[in-house]
C-alpha cells in the first residue's frame, strides 16, 4: 500500500528530505556511534558539576534538617514546593505528546515522542526529589506507602491530596518508563543488529528482548501501544490535576479556587513544550537533524504554546476577576497584594513571560526561526517557574493576621539546590542522546513516505541498490 | 529453529502485495519480519485481533477494585481515625488513588502479557534475519504443504520484487 494516498498540496513531508531507509537508520544511530565532540564533553562538565554541587547542598540539608531553608511560620511552603510543581509540570509534554498526539493521530509526533519522554522521566525523577527533601527525614520516605506495620497499622491518609500526590506522581513516572521502554525495545534490536563491539552487541541483546520484527509481534506490539497510549492521556491530565488539588482543597485566599485543576494542567503542558522546544532546537542543530525534526516540527509545538499560553493567560485574568466578584476581602487582597504588592516584581516576570511573550508566535517569521524560538521558551521556562513561586509564596506571606506577616528570601542551600537538579536533569539528557536512539527510528520510517511525491520515494528506495522488479499485476 | 524459504524485499507494498499473493496461492506465511509496524499486514496476513485488550480491562478492573478495598480496609474497617470530622469511608475522596491504581495496573499487567505472548524476555542470543531491523522485508514460507513447490514458490516471490530468496533456519 503506497502512501500516495497522503498526497495533497496541504501536506507538508515529515521527513523534509528523500532518505531512504537505510540512511535514516545511519543517521539517526550516528550520534551514538561516533566518539562525542568537545561541545558534548563541556556541556556534560558543566551539567556534571551543577548535580554534584546539588549533591552536596542535598547532602548538607539532609544532615543539618531543613532549618536551613529560608522558610519562616508565615511562609511555610516556598522554594522547595514551587521547585517540585515547576519540575512536574516540564514533565508533562513528553507523555502528551507520545500518548495524546498519537491518539489524535498526529503524525508529526514520531520524531519528538522518544526525547520528549526521556525528558519527562528525568523531569519527574528532579520532581521527586523535592517533596522528599521536605519530609525532613527522607528515610521515612517509604511511611507514605499503605501497608501493614508494627505500628498498629498505622494507615496512610486517603483523604489527603498530599497523599494523592503520591500516587499520581509514581504512577506516572512507572507508566512512562514503561511506555518509552516499550517503545524503545524495537530500535534496541536495530542498534543491536550494527554493533561491532561484543559488549555492546551482548547489552543490546538483553535490553532488546530478543526482537526479530515478527508482524505477529508488530500487530500485538500496535495494540498494547495503543492501549498504552489511552491509558496514559486521562494520567496526564489527572497528574498535574491533583497537583493542584495540594492547593486549592485548603483555605487559603489565592489557593481555594475551583479553576486551579485545568489552570495547572494548561500551564504544565506550556511549560513542558517549552522544555521539549529548547531542547529539541539544540538537539537538531547539534546532531545534524534538521530534516527529521524540521521546522514545520517547531511549528506545530509553538502553535501548542499559543493555545496552552493562552489558556494560562485566560486564567489570570479569571482569577483577579473571581477575587473581585466575590466580595471577599482576603480574596481581594490576596490578588492585589499578588500584583502590587511587594512580590509584585516576581507577578510581572511571569505575566511578560508567560502572557506576552507567546504572542510573539502568532508571526508566522518567529515560529519558523529556531533561535528566536529557543529564546522564547528559555522565557517561558522561566515565567512558568515564577508562576509557581507566584501562586505559593504571595499566598502565604501575608495570611489573615498581619501581626504574623513576613517575607520569604531563599537561601543559597536552596538556590543550590534548584540548580543541582537542573545539573541532574542536563546530565541525564545528555548520556541519554548519546546512549539510545534519540529519535524512533521505527517510527520515523513509517512515516518516511508521508507526503513526499512518488517519483522521488522510488528513487531514494532504490538509490544504492538493485532496482526492484515490479510485481503489482500478480497482486 | 525452522527451515523456511525466505524472501527479502526493499519495499512496503511489494512485500504487501507478495504476502497476499502467496495466501492466495495456497501457501502457510511462517511470519514476515519487518523494520517497522506495516499498516495492513494485519489483514494481508489475516491475523485475528489480540485478546491483550482484555488483559487491559481485567487488570484495570482489578486495580480499581483493589484501591477501593485497600481504602476503604485502611480508612474505616482497620484503623478509624477521625480526620476534620470527615466520614470514614469517603468515598469521592477515594477516587484519585482508585483512578492511579487502575491506570498502573491496567499498564504494567498489559505490557507483562505482550511481552510473555510474544515471548520477549532479556535474552543474549536475540536475533533478527539479515536486514530486517534496518530497511528489509522479509516474507517467510512454510516450505511444505500440499500446493507447495519450490522453483514456483521462489518465481512468485520473484515477481512480486523480492531482492533475493533462499531456505535458511530461522529461530521462532
Amino acid at each position: 500500500m503506497s502512501e500516495s494516498t497522503h498526497l495533497s498540496s496541504l501536506r507538508e513531508p515529515l521527513v523534509a528530505e528523500q532518505r531512504s531507509l537505510h540512511q535514516l537508520t545511519e543517521e539517526i544511530c550516528a550520534p551514538m556511534e561516533r566518539r562525542p565532540g568537545g561541545l558534548w564533553w563541556a556541556a556534560f562538565l558543566l551539567a556534571f558539576a551543577a548535580l554534584a554541587m546539588g549533591v552536596g547542598m542535598v547532602a548538607y540539608q539532609i544532615k543539618t534538617g531543613i532549618g536551613v531553608w529560608g522558610l519562616n511560620k508565615t511562609v511555610g511552603w516556598a522554594f522547595d514546593i514551587t521547585n517540585f510543581v515547576f519540575w512536574v509540570g516540564i514533565g508533562h509534554a513528553g507523555t502528551l505528546i507520545s500518548a495524546i498526539l498519537f491518539l489524535f493521530r498526529q503524525k508529526w509526533r514520531t520524531s519528538i515522542n522518544r526525547a520528549a519522554e526521556a525528558m519527562t522521566l528525568f523531569a519527574v525523577t528532579c520532581a521527586a526529589i523535592f517533596p522528599v527533601i521536605h519530609m525532613g527525614r527522607p528515610w521515612l520516605a517509604f511511611w507514605m506507602l499503605p501497608y501493614p506495620n508494627s505500628r498498629g497499622s498505622l494507615w496512610v491518609n486517603f483523604r489527603s491530596p498530599l497523599l494523592w500526590d503520591v500516587f499520581a506522581i509514581s504512577t506516572y513516572f512507572t507508566i512512562s518508563a514503561v511506555f518509552w521502554y516499550v517503545g524503545l525495545v524495537p530500535d534496541l534490536a536495530t542498534v543491536r543488529d550494527r554493533a561491532k563491539s561484543k559488549l555492546r552487541r551482548l547489552v543490546f541483546s538483553v535490553l532488546s528482548l530478543g526482537w526479530n520484527g515478527s508482524s505477529r509481534t508488530w500487530s500485538r506490539y500496535e495494540t498494547v501501544y495503543l492501549l498504552l497510549a489511552g491509558l496514559a492521556t486521562p494520567l496526564v491530565v489527572s497528574v498535574h490535576t491533583i497537583v493542584s488539588m495540594d492547593f486549592a482543597t485548603s483555605v487559603i485566599p489565592g489557593w481555594h479556587a475551583t479553576l486551579f485543576p485545568p489552570y495547572f494542567v494548561a500551564g504544565a503542558i506550556f511549560s513542558g513544550f517549552a522544555m521539549v522546544l529548547t531542547l529539541m532546537v539544540i538537539t537538531r542543530k547539534v546532531f545534524r537533524l534538521e530534516h527529521l525534526i524540521t521546522r514545520r516540527h517547531l511549528e506545530n509545538m509553538c502553535k501548542v504554546i499559543i493555545v496552552t499560553g493562552g489558556i494560562v493567560g485566560l486564567a489570570y485574568g479569571t482569577e483577579f476577576f473571581t477575587a473581585w466578584y466575590s466580595g471577599n476581602l482576603y480574596e481581594r487582597f490576596a490578588f492585589a497584594n499578588r500584583a502590587f504588592g511587594p512580590y509584585g516584581w516576581a507577578y510581572w516576570v511571569m505575566v511578560s513571560c508567560n502572557v506576552v511573550a507567546p504572542q510573539l508566535f502568532w508571526f508566522k517569521r518567529v515560529r519558523t526561526t529556531p533561535a528566536v524560538i529557543f529564546l522564547l521558551s528559555l522565557a517561558i521556562n522561566v515565567g512558568m517557574w515564577f508562576e509557581r513561586f507566584v501562586i505559593i509564596v504571595t499566598s502565604l506571606h501575608r495570611d489573615f493576621l498581619p501581626s504574623s506577616w513576613a517575607m520569604y528570601t531563599p537561601t543559597v542551600i536552596e538556590v543550590g539546590t534548584l540548580i543541582g537538579t537542573f545539573g541532574l536533569f542536563f546530565t541525564c539528557f545528555l548520556l541519554f542522546a548519546r546512549l539510545l536512539p534519540a529519535l524512533s527510528i521505527g517510527e520515523v520510517k513509517a512515516v518516511a513516505a508521508y507526503a513526499q511525491s512518488p517519483v522521488a520515494q522510488l528513487a531514494a528506495a532504490s538509490s544504492g541498490e538493485k532496482k526492484p522488479k515490479s510485481g503489482r499485476a500478480a497482486a | 529453529m525452522r527451515r523456511l524459504l525466505v524472501g527479502y524485499f526493499g519495499e512496503e507494498r511489494q512485500v504487501l502485495a507478495a504476502t497476499r499473493a502467496v495466501r492466495e496461492a495456497g501457501l502457510e506465511v511462517h511470519d514476515v519480519y519487518t523494520p517497522y509496524a506495516v499498516h495492513g499486514m494485519e489483514e494481508a496476513l489475516g491475523l485475528r485481533p489480540t485478546r491483550l485488550t482484555w488483559v487491559c480491562f481485567g487488570a484495570g478492573l482489578f486495580g480499581l477494585l483493589f484501591a477501593l478495598f485497600l481504602q476503604h480496609y485502611a480508612s474505616a474497617v482497620s484503623w478509624p481515625i477521625n480526620v476534620g470530622g470527615k466520614p470514614f469511608h469517603s468515598l469521592p475522596a477515594f477516587i484519585p488513588v482508585a483512578f492511579e491504581l487502575t491506570v498502573l495496573c491496567a499498564g504494567l499487567f498489559t505490557v507483562a502479557a505482550l511481552f510473555l505472548r510474544v515471548r520477549l524476555f532479556p535474552t543474549t542470543g536475540g536475533t533478527a534475519l539479515p536486514g530486517v531491523t534496518d530497511d528489509r522485508f522479509a516474507l517467510a514460507l512454510i516450505p511444505e504443504g500440499p500446493r507447495f513447490d519450490e522453483v514456483e514458490a521462489t518465481s512468485l516471490l520473484c515477481r512480486h520484487g523480492a531482492l533475493e530468496t533462499r531456505l535458511e533456519e530461522v529461530a521462532r
